[in-house]
């Protein structure tokens, strides 16, 4: 147990110690390599980075170097990822066996390793981290921490604002007040359908009942998203303290993250984040010596789908088999176990605690009119640099794929790109200048969605490539409704019958039908959005 | 605040309470929307989509089966595009659907079959995999044929929610969706009681009895098998439904008619059955009372719950009255007492008994069942095998002039009659259990506080100066209830009825089907049940051990109420059972 004295005093000792992760001319001897232990570049490797950098300055007796394990980057083409700081010099696809040579040449001769260095979509050797393209146009508020905080030491955390928010709000604000300032900043839900998150926070606090529950989505189940993993790999605190923030705006005593089982580091993260955090006494009973009481429990979503909707999460919440709720009731009336339950997603969540730091007014600052803040994109398929990318709404499309994702490789054209995963709609190189925002991406036939951003150049087939979401569909689909089990079916067995060149035109007549029907008769949102691709892509290839 | 809410559906003003679905407000003003997982009391979870209507202001259409209505809704149920949208489901399901119609066994009463004529389907507009044809036929009640499976989930509801066992559930998920059994094992290998209630909830023919006409059809025909039959009290107040007579129409005498017409040499009744069963079950119930040992006694004549019990709660087994059920008794009786005074070689004797019951079809072939090694009854038809019987030779039911049954195995008093409906047991023995501890006439003959439809009936019996506490429960979710009190030490109850079925064996998993529609307006299991009650009004005799046949045989046969004999011949015992059988 920690008192919030306890706290500050970690908070501003530790501040100092870390300040060189944020400030290159702090005042240290110390030097800090850090190393992305992101779920991808773990695949490629990065525990062993990290284990061989603390070996090798043991044996070699090197004093004032830490090594730490941080989120993702965001460059995720590149990985393995190592920066060292001070001189913050950036080491791209780093293998285990670099390690000698980075400590010999970077660490005790002092001249920096060239041959590691990124190349960058100019040609350009890029010796640090800003002089990339790919972050230039980005802007970081959900993934600040990512890449900067050890995400499994609380200190650390703590060190960067961390709890600061929760203080802010037990002892300077009414739940009211918290309320009015995320309504005010304009904050919408990152899961996709953008539901103002202020109303949703407000709807749920003024539901009648004495129990009330936190929920956190991050089932992210779209392919190639991967926004929330990040979040809860790189900063699983922020996730956590902005629960808890729901918690005191809405009069919930308990929350519940819903993690895929599919991302064991985040679930480890998270979990890790909980047991700190119970140690400090900052969850539990008398959080901070206030009467505010809050605990939160990890369920893991065993990869169906579906059970990122938020009525089939609450479901399987529940203990139950995931399947859609008829709404209404909406969950801030009648969520877990009938009683009014909040429902956020990881991202949205990633920015409540800046907005209560910085204010509504500095976040409705960034954005469009009637989309705020920033969006985390989770960039893949034909674009140079696959990644995690954080952009203020109203970029457009083109600055993404071209300047930030470095355009198409191999010489190809940009065809389309697919946000919005399965649900969403693609978008053509005709609409690659319309700024990213919840309305005109809607406009255009797709949708925000959760963030997964998959570009395709001019080689791919988009019968195929509706055949491949539909076929996602099918298997997910999680056969309540009879229109979605078997409807999906029949469309992609005529999807089937075109791309093997013996479809008619009855057959495109078809699916239309189809798609419309299932449209207007499923019960969840995902069934009602899976026909998308298909007849979006019928519309305009 | 006011409790009611108005909304308009087609241009109609409805004036409705709070908590009304927009299916149930329609019916109100005479419109009909079309169902098909919707069943009233049952399911209403709105995954068929054929019920969806048009609500102004919502997005995509809203399954009106649990929608509730709102103050100012407007609803359109009838417009192009909601049709078009229903019969694009009926066109996918039948995508989808095994179209043996002229096989089934559900022909001419599936509720698939009714909306496409109601939809005017004369084509297959689409074409594509079907599901996977899965045939478990391994339990000797119950066949499920997953091909004709429209993933409606009423057996589901039913299974979960009004028996509580969850013998089934949905396996799979989107297109290989399918209700199986824990683990896709037989429901033979898991915990189902076989009480069949599932049978009755399905809409089309993807459950159904098995089917033992066969053995039946060929013991009548041969001339060296001594056919005996018998006829259950709850089968005679619903087999007329199955020839369009109204419900609960008591069609006994068309029953003896139409069975010897079948060829049965001896046509009896079980419910003189039941009279011995009762008679039994009242000392019984006594003798513990005045030892005031494993009690309360709870009765043992549903098979269902005796499943239930063994596999559920065997902690309670010596609770059980070891009397055996009706026809059990009665068949012992038959091979024994019967054959010896009419001379008939028992072993040559084919004893069938026609049931509202396809657990009873377990029960018959129980090792427990067997006297001088030879089964009590060789073969259990449900009410609905033999109306199909009855149809397959050519019988005219309706018009069919009345017989009584066979003398001397065919009297019966009134209190075996109600037998057949949730209380009549208790009722019953209450008439009995009251002369033998008084040694008085009982006056007051009518228990009114264990009749009626509430789940569980708990009432306060005063039998010569002394409270007797019993209670009353049907459906095994309420059994559930009652035992966990019981097992708590909550309650003292002296004597318990349980009937696996709600309603009691009047809706066993062996009586007619009714659709989902005529459920909606129609109050079945009152119907029935006032037609057995009447029986008993009308009856000369109404307490069992009036019964002349039975005074007499206890004289002459089997000497002593409750003595060695009785016990040989009408008691069994129980066994713990496990609920999964994962080796098969």
């Amino acid at each position: 147990m920690k008192t919030l004295e306890e706290i500050k005093k970690i908070r501003e000792q530790k501040r100092a110690e870390l300040d060189l992760r944020v400030n290159l001319s702090a005042n240290t001897v110390e030097k800090h390599i850090l190393v992305c232990h992101g779920t991808g570049c773990t695949s490629s490797k990065s525990p062993q980075i990290i284990e061989n950098f603390k070996k090798i300055l043991e044996e070699k007796n090197i004093k004032n170097v830490r090594v730490i394990q941080t989120g993702c980057f965001g460059l995720c083409a590149k990985g393995p990822i190592v920066i060292i700081r001070p001189e913050d010099v950036l080491y791209v696809m780093v293998k285990p066996e670099d390690c000698e040579e980075i400590i010999d040449s970077h660490i005790i001769k002092g001249k920096i390793l060239e041959r590691l260095l990124c190349k960058d979509i100019d040609e350009k050797i890029v010796k640090k981290l800003d002089e990339l393209n790919f972050y230039k146009k980005q802007k970081r508020i959900a993934l600040k921490n990512c890449g900067v905080i050890d995400p499994e030491n609380i200190d650390e955390y703590i060190a960067f604002d961390g709890y600061r928010a929760l203080e802010k709000v037990l002892f300077e604000m009414t739940p009211e007040e918290v309320i009015d300032e995320v309504t005010k900043s304009g904050l919408r839900g990152r899961g996709g359908a953008g539901f103002p998150t202020g109303k949703k926070w407000s709807f749920t606090r003024m539901a009648n009942g004495t129990q009330k529950y936190v929920v956190c989505n991050a089932d992210e189940g779209d392919p190639g998203a991967f926004m929330d993993r990040s979040i809860l790999e790189g900063d699983p605190h922020c996730v956590l303290e902005a629960m808890m923030i729901a918690g005191y705006a809405i009069g919930a005593n308990k929350g519940y993250i819903y993690v895929r089982a599919e991302y064991p580091i985040a679930v480890h993260r998270f979990q890790t984040a909980i047991n700190q955090a119970r140690e400090y006494g900052i969850l539990g009973k008398k959080i901070f010596g206030t009467d505010f009481e809050f605990d939160i429990e990890v369920r893991l979503g065993a990869g169906a789908f579906v059970c990122g909707e938020e009525t089939a999460l609450l479901e399987s919440v529940e203990g139950k088999t995931g399947r859609p709720r008829l709404k209404p009731p909406f969950p801030a009336n009648s969520g877990l176990w009938k009683k009014p339950t909040l429902i956020n997603n990881v991202e949205t969540y990633a920015n409540i605690t800046k907005i209560i730091l910085n204010g509504a007014k500095w976040y409705s600052s960034i954005g469009t009119e009637n989309s705020k803040g920033t969006k985390v994109f989770a960039l893949g398929g034909n674009v140079v640099n696959v990644g995690l990318v954080e952009v203020p709404m109203g970029t457009t499309l083109r600055e993404i794929v071209f300047d930030i994702g470095g355009g198409i490789p191999n010489g190809h054209e940009f065809k389309a790109a697919q946000t919005g995963g399965p649900s969403g709609g693609c978008i053509t190189a005709e609409n690659l200048d319309t700024p990213i925002d919840y309305e005109s991406l809607t406009q255009i036939g797709s949708m925000m969605g959760s963030g997964g951003l998959i570009v395709m150049d001019d080689t791919k087939c988009m019968v195929n490539l509706a055949k491949f979401y539909l076929g996602f569909t099918v298997d997910e689909s999680c056969g309540k409704c009879n229109p979605c089990r078997i409807g999906t079916k029949r469309m992609l067995e005529i999807l089937d019958k075109i791309t093997k060149g013996e479809g008619t035109v009855a057959d495109i007549d078809k699916l239309e039908f189809l798609a419309n029907i299932i449209k207007k008769t499923s019960v969840c949102g995902l069934r009602t959005n899976s026909t998308k691709p298909c007849t979006k892509y019928i519309k305009v290839f | 605040m006011s409790n009611m809410i108005k909304l308009n559906i087609d241009g109609i003003d409805v004036e409705v309470e709070k908590g009304t679905t927009i299916l149930q407000a329609a019916r109100k003003v005479n419109i009909n929307i079309p169902t098909l997982c919707f069943l009233k009391g049952v399911n209403a979870t709105g995954d068929c989509r054929m019920c969806i209507v048009d609500i102004e202001g919502r997005r995509g259409f809203s399954p009106s089966c649990n929608t509730l209505a709102e103050e100012g809704m407007k609803v359109k149920t009838n417009t192009i595009e909601v049709n078009e949208a229903r019969r694009t489901i009926l066109d996918l399901i039948l995508s989808a659907h095994n179209r043996d119609c002229l096989t089934c066994v559900r022909n001419g009463n599936c509720e698939l079959q009714d909306l496409c004529k109601q939809f005017g389907v004369t084509n297959i507009k689409y074409e594509g995999e079907k599901v996977k044809p899965h045939i478990d036929d391994l339990s000797p009640s119950i066949v499920r044929d997953s091909s004709k499976c429209i993933l409606c989930k009423r057996c589901v509801s039913t299974c979960k929610n009004i028996q509580n066992i969850c013998a089934i559930d949905v396996a799979g998920r989107g297109f290989s969706s399918r209700i199986a059994p824990t683990g896709d094992k037989s429901l033979n290998n898991v915990n189902c009681t076989f009480c069949g209630q599932c049978i009755l909830a399905c809409p089309v023919g993807a459950l159904k009895e098995k089917d033992d006409t066969q053995i039946v059809w060929e013991k009548l025909r041969d001339d060296n098998t001594y056919t005996v039959v018998q006829v259950a009290p709850a089968v005679r107040v619903a087999l007329g439904e199955e020839f369009g007579m109204p419900v609960g129409t008591n069609v006994k005498g068309k029953i003896v008619t139409a069975l010897k017409m079948l060829g049965f040499n001896k046509v009896f009744d079980t419910n003189t059955g039941a009279d011995f069963t009762i008679v039994e079950e009242a000392n019984e119930f006594v003798e513990r009372l005045e030892k005031n040992e494993e009690l309360p006694m709870i009765t043992s004549c549903s098979p269902g719950w005796i499943n239930f019990i063994e596999m559920n709660y065997p902690d309670l087994l010596s609770n059980l009255s070891t009397c055996k059920s009706p026809h059990q008794m009665f068949g012992a009786l038959l091979k024994s007492y019967y054959a010896e005074k009419e001379n008939i070689d028992p072993k040559k004797m084919f004893v069938v008994s026609v049931m509202p019951c396809v657990a009873k079809k377990y029960e018959r072939a129980r090792e427990e069942m067997k006297n001088n090694n030879l089964y009590n009854v060789d073969a259990v038809i449900t009410t609905r095998e033999f109306a199909r019987m009855i149809k397959q030779a050519n019988i005219d039911f309706v018009n069919l002039k009345d017989e009584e049954f066979d003398s001397p195995m065919g009297e019966a008093t009134g209190a075996a009659a109600i037998f057949g409906t949730t209380g009549g047991v208790m009722e019953a023995a209450l008439r009995t259990a009251y002369e033998i501890i008084t040694g008085k006439e009982l006056k007051n003959i009518d228990f009114m506080n264990v009749r009626g439809e509430k789940g569980i009936k708990r009432a306060n019996v005063n039998i010569g100066g002394k409270e007797i506490k019993v209670a009353v429960a049907h459906g095994l979710g309420n059994a559930r209830k009652v035992l966990d009190e019981i097992k708590e030490g909550k309650a003292d109850y002296q004597f318990v009825e349980i009937m696996a079925c709600p309603g009691g064996c009047i809706m066993g998993g062996g009586q007619p089907i009714v659709n989902s529609k005529k459920r909606l307006d129609l109050d079945i299991r009152t119907l029935r049940a006032n037609a057995l009650y009447n029986i008993d009004k009308e009856s000369k005799l109404r307490k069992s051990h009036e019964n002349p046949i039975l005074i007499k045989i206890y004289k002459n046969y089997l000497g002593d109420i409750c003595g060695d004999k009785a016990h040989e011949l009408l008691h069994t015992h129980y066994k713990q059972r496990d609920k999964y059988n994962l080796k098969d």
